[in-house]
């Protein structure tokens, strides 16, 4: 039963929120599987071109996500009030990092971002205002990453706009990446955070590269990659799940209701699953 | 630099300003009765009317084509769930005229389409669906539903707004800007939140991936209007149902908003596609 009459919002996001929502934001099983992402050809063309190998190579071992990995990522989000020493009025809002995410500090403080010739980083930097009750933050200076599932791309120029909705004990952030390299329209998801007083999180703690493929140790010159019309995971997803070539690459048409009627003719169901049914529990 | 100590004068005098004011507010203006409250459509912090397409980025692989029978990743249902999901058939459900199963409301925003939202009265939002032809209707107020009302696809819906604060709490609000800069707040927000129960019973996927009819849909509807002047709604979403669900389903569906109905294609509903 709900109050006849209008109530307040929440605004405080201090906290440890417990990733909750049931999407596939984070999960796929086919090398490339760019199912319902909005990419422009180059996007594609980087996707197809990516090796998940060269994730071993010594360099690229210790690199960190971008920021969208907040959404997509497997960890709880961590965040916390910034105050001015003296004032002890609101500086900003820290996201804390994980082991492959670097720290978010969103600046309610009203500086500027950086000129765009200034160095990028993993995290990037970030201001936020309220809107309302609604904390909207927005990224920028972020280096290239991997946006999801180890399958595409988002540029050093891309942007990120998260919204912060909290209501009782949910935290919903809807995030916005736009990128004028790899994606041919904004590209939006949404996560669910529920609040916990039992965090399991995953510090920021120091990485130390080892030796994981020999190949790459014993020639340090190879860059790990497939070129064109070379990819060997192509039809992976499709043979799984009978969904066409076509729609399995993403692009900006598939993300739309009408994009059904072209796949009605061309899909027909799988046979019934018996293994990986799901049903796995939350992640607490 | 040293601070300038506040007078006791200066601190008495600004309470005795702050106590008036709040005794005049409860006189009420000491003419009578005080004016009743604005009726929800004339409250309403966020405008929801429009036409508004899903944007379907997320679970893709589930919303856009029916997946296989048994493909219940996603979900931790209950073992009865289990059965029913693996029971389904949906010849059967059209034989039975169930064909709008998976239209249901705990459903129906994930189905790929678009919505129209208007006002039927000032106490009442409709929100019709393309996808299935659906209707869903957001009770304001102190909406009563009427005894023997019979279970429905769309049960019974209770609306609430979420209205914004008129200050932010001094620890949140940030240091004051210089002249010329973006405000650190701005107005704006609020939510709708709905609760909406006495379903029949239906799908939260096509495949059969069941809720019973005593789940409980709790909504929070929120609005973003970016600078560019592209208008996003994004619809937190809590299906609670222990009788088919181990622990709630929680996802937010995210729609975009379009400058009319030339795209609004109704289609009927369908257990097979």
């Amino acid at each position: 039963m709900l109050p006849a009459g209008p109530v307040s919002a929440q605004v405080d996001l201090a906290g440890t929120w417990v990733r909750s929502s049931q999407s596939d934001n984070g999960a796929a099983r086919e090398q490339n599987d760019l199912l319902g992402i909005p990419l422009s050809a180059d996007g594609r063309a980087k996707a197809l071109s990516y090796d998940i190998a060269s994730l071993s190579a010594t360099e690229r071992q210790c690199q960190m996500y971008p920021p969208f990995y907040a959404i997509t990522g497997p960890f709880p989000l961590q965040i916390s009030i910034e105050q001015d020493p003296i004032t002890q009025r609101l500086l900003g809002w820290k996201i804390a990092g994980w082991g492959d995410r670097d720290v978010t500090m969103i600046w309610m403080d009203g500086r500027p971002h950086p000129s765009q010739y200034a160095p990028h980083s993993h995290g990037g930097f970030t201001t936020g205002t309220w809107e309302g009750d609604t904390l909207t933050a927005v990224t920028t200076h972020f280096k290239m990453g991997d946006i999801k599932r180890h399958r595409a791309f988002s540029s050093d120029r891309a942007t990120l706009t998260y919204r912060f909705n909290r209501h009782g004990d949910l935290l919903t952030v809807t995030g916005i990446l736009e990128d004028p390299v790899y994606l041919a329209e904004p590209y939006v998801l949404t996560e669910i955070f529920r609040l916990t007083a039992n965090p399991n999180n995953f510090p920021l703690t120091a990485c130390e590269p080892i030796e994981e493929l020999p190949r790459l140790h014993e020639n340090p010159a190879l860059v790990l990659h497939y070129l064109p019309g070379k990819q060997p995971f192509v039809n992976e997803a499709t043979e799984h799940y009978n969904i066409p070539l076509e729609a399995v690459q993403g692009g900006p048409e598939t993300i739309y209701p009408e994009y059904r009627k072209k796949l009605k003719d061309k899909y027909v169901q799988p046979p019934p699953v018996t293994r990986g049914r799901g049903a796995q529990p939350p992640q607490q | 630099m040293s601070r300038a100590p506040i007078p006791i004068a200066a601190i008495a005098g600004l309470m005795a300003l702050a106590l008036a004011g709040r005794v005049d507010a409860q006189r009420g203006g000491g003419r009578g009765q005080p004016p009743p409250p604005p009726v929800p459509r004339a409250a309403a912090p966020i405008d929801l009317t429009g036409y508004w397409v899903s944007i379907v980025t997320q679970d893709w692989r589930w919303r856009m084509v029916t997946p296989a029978k048994g493909d219940f990743q996603g979900f931790q249902l209950t073992p009865e769930a289990v059965k029913i999901a693996d029971a389904w058939d949906p010849a059967k459900d059209e034989a039975a005229g169930e064909q709008c199963r998976s239209y249901g409301a705990p459903g129906l925003m994930s189905v790929p389409g678009r919505l129209h939202i208007t006002w039927q009265d000032d106490n009442t939002l409709k929100i019709e669906t393309d996808a299935g032809t659906q209707t869903r209707l957001f009770h304001f107020g102190d909406y009563k539903t009427p005894a023997n009302t019979p279970r429905t696809w769309q049960g019974v819906s209770l609306a609430q707004w979420q209205m914004p604060r008129g200050n932010m709490p001094l620890i949140f609000r940030p240091a004051d800007r210089a002249a010329g800069d973006a405000p650190a707040v701005r107005p704006g927000g609020g939510s709708l939140r709905v609760v909406t129960t006495n379903l029949r019973p239906g799908y939260l996927r096509k495949n059969g991936v069941p809720y019973s009819e005593n789940a409980v849909l709790t909504e929070h509807w929120d609005l973003y209007k970016r600078p560019n002047g592209e208008e996003w709604l994004t619809i937190t979403t809590q299906v609670e149902d222990p009788q088919s669900l181990r622990t709630p389903k929680l996802i937010a569906p995210v729609f975009k908003k379009e400058p009319n109905g030339a795209k609004w294609d109704p289609t009927p509903c369908s257990s097979r596609w």
